[in-house]
């Protein structure tokens, strides 16, 4: 027991970093499980993290009120975004949404109320590692019970041929501003989670980067499977500090492990054990 | 005033096009999205550094570094790409080896030159003549880069159109088994569009680091997003379309500088992009149709 304690004060932070990067993989799943490869969480994560950070810094709101609002925000934006790409797809919706995500950036980076390029400090650092897990385990179970809904088969449907969809009469439309909605509401959960277990934060932490992260983890772990991104998030999280003592070596270790598995297992770990050929469409 | 602005656009605009053409070179051929483009931009700049370093005239230094970034394209090809043709494995999955190339190419740089920023030792940079003509004034390396760049993009223009290997690439391009049932060897002429396409990158990367006399392991980073706007604007696939693409968004930046919203440009270049896509997913070049990936 007094290993477990002494371990997990070595790593808590890894663990609540661990625990947000798998609502965020999870978040964009929800979008890649609709064929839409639509790459905004990093924005939604953003906007909800200077969401937090201004009601709990500046209006000094209780944590609870703070995240409800700040997904409730999250959700708005990802619902009204799908309005203006309705007619986008694939290399379009993603490269419309990047440039989305680079707005919200340039935004904070020039607002006064977000703290300009230095962000936002000071804040509380209150959510902790239960609260992190109990999110993700919150979120996992609603994806779950989700799946086993017709909204599921509709979202299957849409991913795997659009005009069939339409033909058994899926309103279409409809599907991806709810699957937009859902992934926006999630990664703004992980972003209010993000604000309150930082010390701060600023608008690079939403940036590209980032975003290239969140995608890497979901087609690591398996485009359409939310365990996978799960599982993608956590490995490619831990990979990092378990080759640490490579020291020099460690970055480009970490890029040739990410190209090995992906050249090796196209499918994603996911696919590892599932039987059957692998099918990769978005 | 506005005439001298115009200018500086056309400027960066020549670079930005320069590096779009790779871009959208790989997208037209292999419809998918390189984002290792920009790493091998970074790397090519660091290499001409090398060159120039080692007393190669700048000149030879240039041509040295672009080739060593066509070298990396085709490598970058058998690494990330080629295994995954060969599976099927649609354009999500290379998108995210080309970022574990994008990886392993910035820990290589970081390795052999640190994270210090690296300025081309010739002075011949530094006091570069200024040429005053009518309402505007540039350098002669300004000058020199816009005619580099705008060579390199007339030379791929001609490539495109009157060579056998111009002609295979169009011809892969447009139905990559209809072009194999015709004999064209498939995997060469894609690393032969490899080497063009990372070639003019890594020739846009030499460039502007002579442009600000900067050599830094970050400096792709912009322009890798700006290259996506371009070749949105012109049209994905379109060569024609990412060079005007280039021009305008460099034309953009500049006046939204000139308006004193500078902090704000790369949220105009990015709204630009957005609305075009928006109103007319096509491009201005790209086909008609609405073009699913």
């Amino acid at each position: 027991m007094n290993a477990l304690a002494e371990f997990y004060a070595r790593h808590s932070q890894l663990i609540d970093q661990i625990g947000i990067n798998a609502i965020l993989a999870l978040s964009l799943s929800v979008s890649l499980q609709a064929g839409q490869l639509a790459l905004a969480q990093a924005a939604f994560m953003g906007i909800a993290a200077y969401v937090t950070a201004i009601l709990t810094l500046t209006y000094h709101w209780p944590i609870v009120a703070t995240i409800l609002v700040a997904v409730i925000v999250a959700t708005l934006v990802g619902a009204a975004l799908a309005y203006p790409v309705r007619r986008l797809r694939g290399v379009f919706l993603a490269i419309a949404t990047i440039g989305f995500g680079e707005i919200v950036r340039v935004i904070a980076n020039n607002l006064g109320i977000t703290g300009g390029a230095e962000g936002m400090s000071g804040l509380p650092q209150d959510a902790n590692t239960a609260t992190i897990y109990a999110a993700l385990a919150i979120v996992a179970l609603l994806l779950f019970s989700l799946s086993r809904t017709k909204f599921a088969l509709a979202v299957a449907l849409v991913r795997e041929d659009e005009h069939a969809a339409a033909g058994v009469g899926v309103d279409v439309g409809t599907v991806r501003t709810l699957s937009l909605a859902l992934g926006g509401a999630i990664a703004g959960l992980a972003g209010a989670l993000y604000a309150h277990s930082s010390a701060f934060i600023t608008p690079t932490d939403f940036g590209f980067e980032r975003m290239e992260q969140i995608l890497v983890w979901c087609v690591i772990g398996g485009v359409t499977s939310p365990l996978g991104a799960v599982l993608g998030a956590m490995f490619l999280s831990v990979l990092p500090e378990l080759i640490r003592f490579l020291a020099d070596y460690r970055e480009i270790t970490n890029g040739i492990i990410l190209l090995l598995v992906i050249v090796f297992a196209p499918g994603g770990l996911a696919s590892l054990w599932r039987r059957g050929p692998v099918r990769v469409r978005v | 005033m506005v005439a001298q602005q115009l200018l500086n656009g056309l400027f960066l605009g020549a670079v930005y096009a320069l590096f779009a053409v790779g871009y959208t070179l790989v997208f037209g051929v292999l419809d998918i999205l390189n984002l290792a483009h920009a790493a091998i931009f970074t790397a090519s700049a660091f290499a001409a550094f090398s060159l120039a370093a080692a007393g190669v005239p700048l000149p030879l230094a240039f041509l040295g570094a672009a080739a060593v970034g066509g070298v990396l394209g085709v490598l970058l090809d058998r690494a990330a790409f080629a295994p995954l043709r060969r599976r099927n494995a649609g354009t999500l999955v290379p998108l995210i080896s080309s970022i574990g190339v994008a990886i392993i190419i910035g820990a290589v740089l970081r390795g052999i030159y640190g994270v210090d920023e690296r300025h081309f030792v010739t002075g011949a940079l530094d006091t570069a003549q200024a040429i005053h003509l009518g309402p505007v004034t540039f350098t002669t390396v300004e000058l020199t880069i816009f005619v580099a760049a705008v060579a390199l993009m007339v030379g791929l223009s001609w490539v495109l159109r009157a060579t056998t290997l111009g002609r295979r690439i169009r011809a892969v391009a447009q139905d990559r088994i209809a072009a194999a049932l015709l004999g064209v060897d498939l995997e060469r002429t894609i690393a032969a569009t490899f080497f063009i396409a990372s070639s003019l990158g890594g020739a846009a990367g030499v460039l502007t680091g002579l442009e600000y006399n900067s050599v830094t392991l970050d400096m792709g980073s912009p322009i890798e997003l700006k290259g996506l706007a371009i070749i949105i604007l012109g049209g994905m696939g379109s060569v024609t379309g990412a060079v005007i693409g280039g021009f305008i968004i460099g034309a953009v930046e500049t006046l939204a500088i000139a308006l004193g919203l500078s902090e704000w440009r790369d949220a105009i270049t990015f709204g630009v992009m957005f609305v075009i896509l928006v109103a007319r997913p096509s491009g201005l070049f790209g086909k008609r149709a609405l073009r699913q990936a």
